[in-house]
C-alpha cells in the first residue's frame, strides 16, 4: 500500500496568532507536490506543524497518515510513521560526530520496521544494520549528494556552511528513506549546481518510493524536480492549484497578482 | 512542555547505586576519635614511625592550620564541622601486593568498583586507598625494571627518602591555604611515581580512592615527579557511600615536570552528595615540559578545586579541562589557574559545567602572565548549560596580564538545550530523553575524547542509563 500523508482543513496557530486558515492537501508516495507563497503565507508553519514542533498548536482539522490522525504525536513517531522534514535553517548540535548521528536515526526509524518482519539476532530492534555495513551505506551516500566523506566525522551541522547544511539535510533523507518527504525552501541559498544535484537526488528518490511536499520561493528548483502539482498558498489556505503551468503563470504575473486576487472583497 | 521537564529531571541523575554499599568499620585496626588536636597529629606521625622531620612538617602545618581563617569565597563552607569528622581510620596497615592478601570485605569493596578487571585489562599500575590508608598496590614489571617507581606516598618516605625529601611540600607549601595546612597535619596514602630520564609509560597508571565509614576525613597527598623527557598518564577515581552525615576529602597532589616531560592527570570524582571536596592540586612545568588536567566532577556536596600549572621554563605548555556536573544539592566550583613565568609558554583552559535540579556550578580561574614572559599564549573557554531554571552558573575568570605581547582570547558561553534543537533531533526518530542526552554527551565530548576509552564508555553509559524511563 502507498503511504499518504492527508490535511484536512487544519487551522493552526502560534501563541494565540492564528496563521493556517484551513488547508486542505493530500500527498501519497511518488508524487511530488510543490508549494509556493509569498512571504508570511503559512508554509513553514505548515512544514513545521506536519512534523509536530511543540510551538504550533493544532487548533481544528486533522493531519491523517495512511488514515490515521498523527495530531498530538511527538515528532520521533511521525518519523517512525515515515515523514521527514529537510528544514530551511538546520540545527548545529556540537559534540555529535554526523555518522554517529546518522546511524542512531536511522537504527530508531528502521528499527521498528525490520522488527516486525524478522527479528534481530541480539533481539534489539535497532541493532539489525551493523556498524561495517552502515558506515558503506553512508559513504555511498555520502557520494551521491557529492559531499566530501571526511562529512562523517565532523559534528553535526557545526560549522558547515548554508549550502552544506542543506546538502546534510538531502544526505539525511537519503540514508533514513522517508516516505514522505517534506523540504521547507531547500533550494534557498544553493547555488544552481546545487540545486540541480538536490533535485536529481529527490527525483531519484521519489520515483515510486518517496511522496514529496516541497516548499519553496523560486521557480528554479521546479525546471529540474518537475512536480506534478503546484499550490499556491496566500494567508494561510491554498489558493489555488494545478500543474506545472501555474509555477510559469507566477513567474510571469509575480505574487502580487495572487495576493490581489486572494484579498477578499472589501465591504 | 512537561515532557521535557520530566526528560530532563531524569538526564544526569548519575546512577549512585553501583557505589552506595559500606562495609562495617568495627574491625579497623585504628579508628581515631573525633576531632582534631595536636595529640591527632603526633599519633598519626607515631603510628607511621616517621622521621622527625616529617613528625615537625606536620606539627608546623597544624599551626598554620589553626590560625589560617576559612576562605570567603567559594562554597558556603560554615556547615563543614571540622570537629565531627574522623581524621585517621585504618582497616590494616598491611600493603599488599596481590589482590588476595588484601582483606576479602576490602577486595569485594574494589571487585564491586571494578578495580582489579580494569588493571588486568589496561592498566600499568593500581593503588587502592581505604579511608586513611593504601592496602594495595602493584606496577608492572616491566615499568618497575625500567625504574619506575610507583608506590603509596606513606611507603615513598621510608623506602625513597632523599628524592622524596627534596621534592614533597615544595609545590604545594603547608602555608598556601587552610585546607592545604589541613592536609599537611594528618595526611596519610596517596600515590608517589617517579619516572626516570627518558622513560615513557605508555599505558595509565591508576589510584583508587574510596571512603567507607561515616564523617570520614581523607586527606591523600600525591607527588609525581616526572624527571626529563618522561611522559605518564595517572588516573585517580574516587566514591563513597551516601550517609545522612557529612564526609571530608581535602587532597593535595603535587607535580613536578621537569624539561621536556610530558604528564597527564586524570580525574574522575564521584563522591556521594555528602561529601565535602576540597582539593588543591598544582603542577610546575620546566622548559618544553606538557602538563595536562583532565578533572571530571560530578559527585561531591561541595566541590572547591582549582587545578593549577605553574609554567616555569621557555615553551612550557599547560592544559586543563575541567568538567563539572551539579545536580541537586551540589556545588561544583570549579576551574583551573595557568602562571606563565618564562617566555613562549603557552596554554588552554577549557570548562564545561552542566547544572540541573537547582544545582550549582561556578568556573573560577586564574590566568596570570609575569612580567619577561614573552610571547605567551593562552585560551580560555567556559561553557556552561542549564537543564532547567532552577540551576545556575556563574563565571569568575581573573586575567593578571604584565606582559603587553601576550595573545589571551576568552570565550563563554551559557546555553539551555533548545526546544528547536530537540525537535530537529525528534524529527529523525529519535525519543525525547535519546535526543537530550546526544545534546548533553555531544556537550561533554571535549573532556570523554581524551578519556580511555572505557572510560569515556562507562561515562556515557551512566547517562544513557538513567534514560530508560520513557516519554509519553
Amino acid at each position: 500500500m502507498l503511504t499518504s500523508l492527508e490535511i484536512k482543513d487544519l487551522h493552526v496557530s502560534i501563541e494565540s496568532k492564528q496563521i493556517l486558515k484551513g488547508v486542505n492537501l493530500k500527498v501519497t508516495q511518488g508524487e511530488i507536490h510543490a508549494i509556493m507563497g509569498p512571504n508570511g503565507s503559512g508554509k513553514s508553519t505548515l512544514a513545521n506543524t506536519l512534523m509536530g514542533h511543540p510551538k504550533y498548536k493544532v487548533d481544528s482539522g486533522d493531519i491523517l497518515v495512511n488514515g490515521e490522525s498523527i495530531v498530538g504525536m511527538s515528532p520521533d513517531l511521525r518519523a517512525r510513521k515515515g515523514l521527514f522534514l529537510a528544514f530551511q535553517y538546520p540545527l548545529e548540535i556540537s559534540g555529535v560526530p554526523l555518522a554517529q548521528f546518522l546511524r542512531s536515526a536511522y537504527r530508531s526509524v528502521k528499527g521498528g520496521e525490520q522488527k516486525s518482519t524478522s527479528p534481530s539476532p541480539t533481539g534489539v530492534g535497532g541493532e539489525m544494520i551493523s556498524a561495517l555495513a552502515f558506515k558503506k551505506k553512508l559513504e555511498e551516500k555520502l557520494k551521491e549528494v557529492e559531499m566530501d566523506p571526511a562529512f562523517a566525522k565532523r559534528y553535526l551541522n557545526e560549522g558547515f556552511s548554508g549550502g552544506e547544511k542543506k546538502r546534510a539535510e538531502i544526505l539525511q533523507m537519503a540514508i533514513l528513506e522517508p516516505a514522505i518527504a517534506i523540504m521547507d525552501e531547500t533550494d534557498s541559498g544553493l547555488d544552481i549546481d546545487a540545486i540541480r544535484k538536490v533535485a536529481e537526488v529527490v527525483s531519484s528518490m521519489a520515483g515510486p518510493k518517496m511522496g514529496v511536499l516541497l516548499i519553496t520561493h523560486y521557480q528554479r528548483i521546479l525546471q529540474y524536480l518537475k512536480p506534478q502539482f503546484i499550490h499556491i498558498m496566500v494567508d494561510g489556505r491554498i489558493f489555488q492549484s494545478g500543474g506545472l503551468e501555474l509555477a510559469q503563470l507566477l513567474e510571469e504575473k509575480g505574487y502580487e497578482w495572487i495576493e490581489k486576487e486572494a484579498a477578499p472583497p472589501a465591504s | 512542555m512537561l515532557a521535557t521537564l520530566m526528560a530532563t529531571k531524569q538526564v544526569l541523575d548519575i546512577d549512585y547505586t553501583k557505589y552506595n554499599f559500606h562495609d562495617t568499620d568495627e574491625n579497623y585496626e585504628y579508628k581515631f576519635p573525633k576531632g582534631l588536636t595536636r595529640e591527632v597529629v603526633e599519633q598519626i606521625s607515631k603510628i607511621k614511625n616517621e622521621p622527625d622531620w616529617m613528625r615537625q612538617f606536620r606539627l608546623r602545618a597544624y599551626d598554620h592550620y589553626l590560625k589560617r581563617p576559612l576562605p570567603t569565597w567559594g562554597g558556603d563552607l560554615t556547615t563543614l564541622k571540622f570537629d565531627d569528622m574522623l581524621y585517621y581510620a585504618s582497616p590494616t596497615q598491611k600493603k599488599s601486593r596481590s589482590w588476595d592478601d588484601v582483606p576479602s570485605y576490602i577486595k569485594d569493596t574494589f571487585d564491586k568498583l571494578g578495580i582489579p578487571e580494569a588493571e588486568r585489562k589496561f592498566l600499568g599500575g593500581v593503588g587502592a586507598q581505604y579511608e586513611s590508608e593504601v592496602v594495595y598496590h602493584s606496577l608492572r614489571e616491566d615499568l618497575a625494571k625500567k625504574g619506575v617507581l610507583f608506590t603509596d606516598t606513606d611507603s615513598a618516605l621510608r623506602e625513597y627518602p632523599e628524592i622524596f625529601k627534596k621534592h614533597f611540600g615544595t609545590v604545594i607549601p603547608p602555608e598556601d591555604n587552610k585546607f592545604a595546612a589541613l592536609n599537611s597535619a594528618v595526611w596519610s596514602g596517596g600515590s608517589f611515581i617517579y619516572v626516570p630520564e627518558g622513560v615513557s609509560v605508555d599505558v595509565p597508571l591508576q589510584a583508587y580512592f574510596r571512603i567507607n565509614t561515616q564523617n570520614m576525613g581523607q586527606f591523600e597527598r600525591t607527588l609525581i615527579i616526572a624527571d626529563k623527557n618522561s611522559r605518564i598518564h595517572y588516573i585517580e577515581g574516587c566514591t563513597a557511600p551516601v550517609y545522612s552525615t557529612d564526609s571530608l576529602h581535602s587532597a593535595v597532589v603535587e607535580i613536578i615536570a621537569k624539561p621536556g616531560a610530558h604528564v597527564r592527570y586524570t580525574t574522575i570524582q564521584n563522591w556521594s552528595n555528602d561529601v565535602y571536596n576540597l582539593v588543591t592540586k598544582r603542577a610546575y612545568a620546566y622548559a618544553d615540559a606538557t602538563v595536562e588536567w583532565v578533572d571530571g566532577n560530578l559527585g561531591s556536596k561541595l566541590t572547591m578545586k582549582y587545578p593549577s600549572i605553574y609554567l616555569l621554563g621557555p615553551r612550557a605548555k599547560g592544559e586543563i579541562l575541567s568538567v563539572a556536573f551539579a545536580g541537586k544539592n551540589q556545588h561544583q566550583d570549579a576551574g583551573g589557574k595557568v602562571v606563565h613565568l618564562a617566555p613562549f609558554t603557552t596554554s588552554r583552559i577549557t570548562s564545561k559545567s552542566i547544572s540541573k535540579d537547582g544545582g550549582r556550578s561556578t568556573y573560577r580561574g586564574l590566568l596570570h602572565v609575569g612580567k619577561g614572559a614573552k610571547g605567551v599564549k593562552s585560551t580560555v573557554r567556559c561553557d556552561a548549560l542549564l537543564m532547567d531554571e532552577y540551576s545556575r552558573t556563574d563565571t569568575y575568570p581573573y586575567n593578571e596580564i604584565n606582559e603587553d605581547d601576550a595573545t589571551i582570547t576568552h570565550e563563554a558561553t551559557v546555553g539551555k538545550i533548545g526546544e528547536d534543537q530537540l525537535f530537529y533531533l525528534m524529527s529523525r526518530g529519535l525519543s525525547e530523553q535519546e535526543a537530550l542526552s546526544m545534546i548533553v554527551m555531544g556537550f561533554m565530548e571535549p573532556f570523554t575524547k581524551e578519556l580511555p576509552m572505557e572510560y569515556a564508555i562507562e561515562l556515557n553509559r551512566l547517562i544513557q542509563m538513567e534514560m530508560a524511563g520513557s516519554v509519553g
